[in-house]
């Protein structure tokens, strides 16, 4: 049995859905998403991207994260169906649930993969960037069970939804003594869609090519007309021109939007390898031998700030002509 | 406050003072200088070689963070490593930057741990050191590895309560602490009792320099070095035979991308090109 383990009925579920259920074919098992989540939703549809059963674990407080309760019920329900693989998604929830259950079951798991595969075997192939991006290492787990990795978001497409398809849907109960916990939440503020870096489809990242704090303005107005976000180098960071939520990079995040403008960006390895596999790369840079032309689809040879400026205005007059 | 000062702005000097003494463990890695390496122009690898080792980065914020509860609340920092033996540099590191304590768990038969050997290995040694604690912090990942694992399976192999991605730290009082942790669509707050194990973002507390004075002291400090025999460890429970992961493989993929170049004159073909690429992402609600 390949399971999906997840927070949320999202797109990281379908996207894994998708993949495990092409690997379940290739050996014949099963694929069961299991839930741990706030609220109840129409689960049977999970069958059209490719589950053939739900477990899913709902309860108000479960709506956010916490490691007490999630690993609890993910231990005990794991134990029960004894998968042969985990997967679950590369967010900050898989990052922190997965390896405190792997460290329980004692067993292997491999971080923030770019690649599964399965063998005859059943051993799961997994493959992960190692430093910087640009060496990849697939490794297994031979002896262990389950196998489990988490998978970087937006690694596979969303699979075309078969709506001749339902899963069974089996409700795992939430007992009181599995909500105890000793963390307690106290306050939750929702970030500006500018900073998630890593949901939106265009990111509009800045350098320190942009000469002043003041400039991030334009990049941002810029963000808001293509519905995306802003992103940064880590000198923008270090001299807080924005926080570090914003950092594109290896002590950042690693993102994959659909298109990536780096303005001011002259692209050091660090910075390349937080951003080297977006689907398409623009880059503006005044100077001509950047290193970011190289990872670049389509480059300017301008100043940063004010092609931005000129992108921004082009796309406003387009949108008001459009209304 | 702005929600950006909520990432930006740290309150650690608001931390209470007094009270009872916070003893602080900060697991620590050895890593290659990545802030400063080059690729080879042929192969797109990153050129280890005459590359220093450094304090990971993520661990070094996390050290300022334990020095700075230290502080303002009393009580004692130990840094442990677990690495070969030239991570002493790193460990002195801790030490000149005001750690009371470091411990080295060092011997070959730790070589070729995975995620799983390595936690095992920090979390018995804390154990078979009855290493008194209230707090372990570690950095959200390695700059080399980049698992991030470790802390959240030290943390569950030794049955305390995790927070990851801590980005703030608000206060530390008897028996419990309050602090931020930045996720993908915000930021939470959360009162943890302690003890218990966080990993920090770099946002949490930005590192000190060591000073001359620090220098000259560490240098005169004990660096406890421990091998797998002073602890108990059964070869085949570490490192590579203790490993649940193999790696098969490894391969290069160089990102190669033709980039069409506009300048000069052509900047407004460029220009033309950049909008018909975006504009399907543009809203038409006039928002």
């Amino acid at each position: 049995m390949i399971m999906v383990l997840n927070n949320a009925f999202d797109k990281n579920s379908l996207e894994l859905l998708g993949k495990a259920r092409e690997l379940a074919n290739k050996v014949g098992y099963r694929v069961v998403l299991f839930l741990i989540t706030g609220k109840e939703e129409n689960f049977e549809r999970a069958g059209g991207y490719g589950a053939d059963e739900v477990v899913a674990a709902v309860h108000p407080q479960l709506k956010r994260f916490s490691l007490d309760p999630f690993l609890r019920i993910s231990e005990r329900v794991v134990r029960r169906y004894n998968p042969s693989i985990i997967i679950s998604p590369a967010t900050t929830f898989g990052r922190t649930l997965l390896p405190a259950l792997a460290a329980k079951l004692k067993t292997g798991l491999t971080a923030d993969c770019t690649g599964l595969d399965i063998d005859d075997e059943g051993n799961l192939l997994q493959t992960r960037p190692a430093i910087g991006g640009n060496v990849m290492a697939t490794i297994k787990t031979p002896n262990h069970r389950p196998q489990m990795a988490t998978v970087r978001p937006k690694t596979f497409p969303i699979p075309k939804y078969d709506d001749s398809k339902k899963a069974k849907v089996i409700m795992e109960e939430v007992k009181d003594e599995d909500l105890e916990d000793r963390c307690f939440l106290l306050d939750f503020k929702e970030k500006e869609m500018e900073a998630n870096i890593q949901e939106a489809d265009v990111i509009v990242s800045v350098g320190k090519g942009l000469r002043r704090k003041e400039n991030v303005e334009i990049a941002r107005k810029l963000a808001r007309l293509v519905r995306g976000a802003v992103g940064a180098t880590r000198a923008v960071v270090d001299a807080k021109w924005l926080s570090q939520d914003h950092q594109v990079g290896l002590s950042g995040k690693v993102v994959k939007p659909k298109v990536y403008i780096a303005a001011g960006i002259s692209g050091a390895v660090q910075h390349i390898a937080g951003m080297q596999t977006s689907e398409f790369v623009i880059a503006i840079n005044k100077d001509k031998y950047a290193p970011i032309f190289k990872v670049a689809d389509l480059g300017l040879v301008a100043d940063a700030t004010s092609t931005l400026e000129e992108i921004a205005r082009r796309l406003e007059s387009l949108r008001e002509a459009g209304n | 406050m702005t929600k950006e000062d909520l990432f930006v702005s740290s309150t650690l000097g608001e931390i209470t003072e007094g009270g009872i003494p916070v003893n602080i463990i900060v697991l620590v890695k050895q890593v290659p200088d990545t802030e400063n390496v080059k690729l080879d122009p042929e192969t797109g690898i990153m050129i280890r070689e005459g590359i220093d080792v450094v304090m990971n980065p993520f661990d070094s914020h996390g050290l300022e963070l334990a020095l700075r509860i230290k502080e303002s609340r009393g009580g004692k920092v130990t840094v442990i490593s677990m690495g070969p033996p030239n991570t002493e540099e790193v460990l002195r590191e801790a030490l000149a930057l005001g750690a009371d304590e470091a411990i080295l768990l060092t011997d070959r038969i730790f070589a070729g741990s995975d995620t799983w050997a390595t936690s095992f290995v920090l979390s018995e040694a804390i154990k078979r050191l009855s290493l008194d604690f209230d707090l372990i912090v570690c950095g959200e990942k390695a700059a080399d590895g980049e698992t991030g694992q470790v802390g959240p399976e030290v943390g569950a192999l030794l049955n305390l309560p995790v927070i990851t991605y801590v980005s703030n730290v608000i206060d530390v009082s008897d028996g419990e602490m309050v602090l931020e942790r930045s996720v993908e669509d915000g930021v939470e707050r959360w009162k943890v009792k302690l003890p218990a194990l966080i990993s920090v973002i770099r946002s949490v507390a930005e590192p000190r320099l060591p000073t001359l004075a620090g220098k000259k002291k560490a240098l005169k400090m004990e660096i406890k070095v421990l091998n797998g025999k002073d602890l108990g460890f059964d070869p085949k429970e570490v490192g590579l035979p203790g490993s649940p992961t193999r790696v098969v493989s490894v391969f290069n993929t160089k990102v190669s991308r033709e980039c069409v170049l506009y300048e000069g004159k052509e900047l407004e073909e460029g220009l033309k090109k950049i909008i018909e690429i975006l504009k399907p992402f543009v809203e038409g609600d006039g928002r």
